[in-house]
């Protein structure tokens, strides 16, 4: 009896870990378009969906996956391409991110996208540099990410520049002459923010106080207190989405009367989800703002709102992310480079990136010849509106 | 009186999340005492009683959800016990031990999977999340009624184990549990009351510390989780006021690093102290030999 049982458990095992083989690599893929015959080219997608950054990672994800379905195939030198996705799930964790990347490696990709978060692209950039793949940034930030890895391109703006015009912000705009600034310890993305905002804010002849909370905090009652009795003017925190709807409720739990600044990462509507019919103010720096390109809004929003999937993946209304418009681009960007290269191997793709060129619904993108950063001068500002839960559009900011 | 004012908010904070802390250090301390197990899925039990809130909420009103929400969460440790620890009680000490292990990693991967990895947010409770402003000082109510809550359970549960038959057959299958076996405890029942018990004070912790903090992930019990442990090992692992003063000294002490502006090292504190108490006190503060192991 007893052996029996152990046989079936050790089976059950078996079975599971053969299950386990087969389903990891590949997710969100409808399993599709009737078979056209064409050859298929392998875009990878290198996204948190779990995790500190697993929201924002899905949605970066959605506009990659809308940019798919709007243009699902591809002509590479004379011959017609479908496009595949293959996504993995890094889960914002550093030490994740090396073997999710080597799956991307293992599945054959051309090109891969990502990732959400820049320390999980900065753990996965040597994977993709020794398998000679390039990668592509879509909103991971920090200098990092490129520096040094001739292989890890991006098209979004750089920290050292979204840190200064959140200090300019807040020093001329906001006329704050002393800012908290609180950053995750390790993480390499609200480490970097706070850095450059802190160098730009001093620069201008503002003080600073500078806090790290540890991984798996929930409690931040005391660095709100900290920051209310510093007399701080205003409270940078460009954390992570997940830690920002603690920070944001325990803001107004003690009343706190000084606005929020934070970067790219709280553009979402879990912020505004969040942040709705509450006392308090959010302003944040972003690469698009919804409404400036109608057509792409009302074209993705239909498309979200299709798929009760895509639905919940965007936390559940139709808000467009910036994160979701850069995923767009990126995918566009990417297929624009295999053109270029009339080769969908990974070497001639890389090869070609540095010369693409390319106008997205973000505004112009194209490669500097240093580190493949993006040649980008421009941020958006956004104020949330926390009566209706939407973005309000302040004057965006430009710099050299 | 500026000072206070300053300052007030520190404390209070402290206080509350050691209520909290010690509602979930009970469960560890309980179970130590009568299985000598550290049943380490008990943190996420917490958690997915924070779930299991979220999801209920939404389709049934909170006078429903709450009760139901504890109802399931007790159920839920009760079949933790019958599953994964009953049928190894025999088996060497380390067995269930890795068994605890394994149930804690299945259901904070199941909960990854239910929640698609995306932070939920906690239902606003009613009366319990409204702000009120002592001394200057701004804070959620519940803040205040978590250390009232937590007494109050605490010294029923003293009293159910001093006074009541099956409190007394916990006393003695702590101290003996072959010899209480032949005096006729059935000791499968009072092992389960212990983690009915556990459960019914995680589920309670897990309503007062999501309402003040008010995100679930499937990672949200690990923190919590390890933190109450050290609690309870503190305060003499077995001995329940040992392990309710561990939490609150955790709780306030923490916040008062926090608020003396050693924010990096809030955590690192925690740890730090657990190290010195074993050193200077490996029994921790409470656990004398003679005291009560339930």
């Amino acid at each position: 009896m007893k052996k029996l049982l152990a046989l079936l458990l050790a089976l059950c095992m078996v079975f599971a870990l053969c299950a386990c083989g087969t389903t990891t690599p590949t997710e969100p893929q409808e399993p599709s378009e009737p078979a056209s015959g064409n050859p298929v080219v392998k875009i990878g997608i290198f996204e948190p969906a779990s995790g500190d950054n697993g929201a924002g990672g899905k949605q970066e994800t959605l506009g990659v996956q809308y940019a798919n379905s709007v243009c699902p195939t591809v002509e590479i030198a004379g011959t017609t391409y479908d496009v595949e996705l293959v996504a993995v799930d890094n889960e914002s964790s550093n030490d994740k991110a090396p073997s999710a990347a080597s799956t991307l490696v293992n599945a054959g990709v051309s090109i891969v996208l990502g990732s959400y978060g820049s320390s999980v692209a900065i753990a996965g950039g040597p994977t993709f540099e020794a398998a000679g793949i390039p990668v592509m940034g879509i909103t991971c930030t920090n200098p990092q990410v490129t520096e040094g890895n001739g292989y890890y391109f991006r098209i979004c703006f750089l920290d050292p520049f979204q840190g200064t015009v959140l200090a300019n912000y807040a020093y001329n705009e906001l006329g704050v002459t002393k800012a908290y600034c609180l950053s995750k310890l390790g993480d390499d993305y609200s480490g970097g923010l706070v850095k450059y905002f802190v160098e730009a804010f001093e620069g201008l002849g503002g003080e600073c106080v500078e806090e790290t909370f540890p991984d798996g905090n929930s409690d931040f009652t005391s660095y709100v207190a900290n920051a209310k009795n510093a007399d701080c003017g205003v409270f940078y925190s460009p954390v992570s989405i997940e830690a920002a709807q603690l920070i944001i409720d325990q803001v107004v739990a003690q009343g706190a009367t000084f606005p929020l600044l934070a970067g790219d990462t709280w553009d979402s509507n879990v912020i505004l989800q969040a942040a709705k019919g509450k006392d308090v103010s959010i302003t944040v720096t972003t690469f698009y703002p919804e409404g400036a390109n109608p057509e792409f809004d009302a074209g993705c929003k239909e498309w979200i709102n299709a798929d009760p999937k895509n639905l919940a993946n965007n936390n559940g209304d139709d808000t467009i992310s910036a994160v979701t418009a850069m995923g767009y681009d990126a995918y566009f960007v990417a297929l624009e480079a295999m053109k270029a290269a009339g080769s969908i191997e990974p070497a001639d793709v890389m090869a070609a990136l540095w010369n693409v060129q390319y106008d997205g619904v973000s505004g112009h993108i194209a490669f500097d010849s240093v580190n493949g950063d993006a040649i980008r001068n421009t941020a958006f500002v956004k104020q949330a509106n926390t009566a209706d839960g939407t973005w309000t559009a302040l004057p965006e900011v430009t710099i050299g | 009186m500026e000072f206070i004012q300053n300052n007030l908010t520190y404390i209070l904070s402290g206080i509350s999340v050691g209520g909290q802390y010690a509602l979930i250090a009970i469960g560890y301390t309980m179970v130590y005492g009568i299985l000598r197990l550290i049943n380490f899925a008990h943190g996420d039990v917490f958690m997915i009683a924070g779930l299991m809130m979220v999801y209920l909420s939404t389709w049934v009103p909170l006078y429903i959800s709450i009760p139901l929400v504890i109802i399931l969460t007790v159920l839920l440790g009760f079949l933790i016990e019958r599953v994964a620890y009953k049928p190894l009680r025999s088996a060497p000490r380390m067995s269930i031990m890795i068994s605890a292990i394994g149930v804690s990693y299945l259901l904070q991967n199941c909960a990854l999977y239910f929640t698609g990895g995306l932070a939920k947010i906690y239902p606003q409770l009613p009366w319990l999340s409204n702000t009120v402003t002592i001394w200057g000082a701004t804070t959620k109510i519940v803040t205040l009624v978590t250390p009232i809550i937590t007494i109050v359970l605490v010294v029923l549960l003293v009293l159910l184990i001093k006074y009541t038959k099956v409190g007394m057959a916990m006393r003695a299958v702590s101290r003996d549990f072959e010899t209480s076996q032949l005096m006729g405890i059935k000791i499968n029942t009072v092992i389960s009351v212990t983690f009915v018990i556990g459960s019914f004070l995680a589920a309670g912790g897990s309503l007062l510390y999501f309402t003040n903090y008010a995100s679930v992930t499937p990672t949200s019990g690990a923190m919590p989780g390890l933190k109450c442990f050290v609690a309870a090992v503190f305060g003499g692992i077995g001995s329940i006021p040992g392990a309710v003063i561990g939490a609150f000294i955790i709780g306030i002490c923490e916040n008062i690093i926090k608020g003396l502006g050693w924010t990096t090292f809030s955590d690192a504190f925690t740890f730090a102290l657990l190290i010195i108490i074993l050193l200077v006190k490996p029994t921790g503060l409470f656990g004398e030999k003679s005291t009560d192991k339930v």
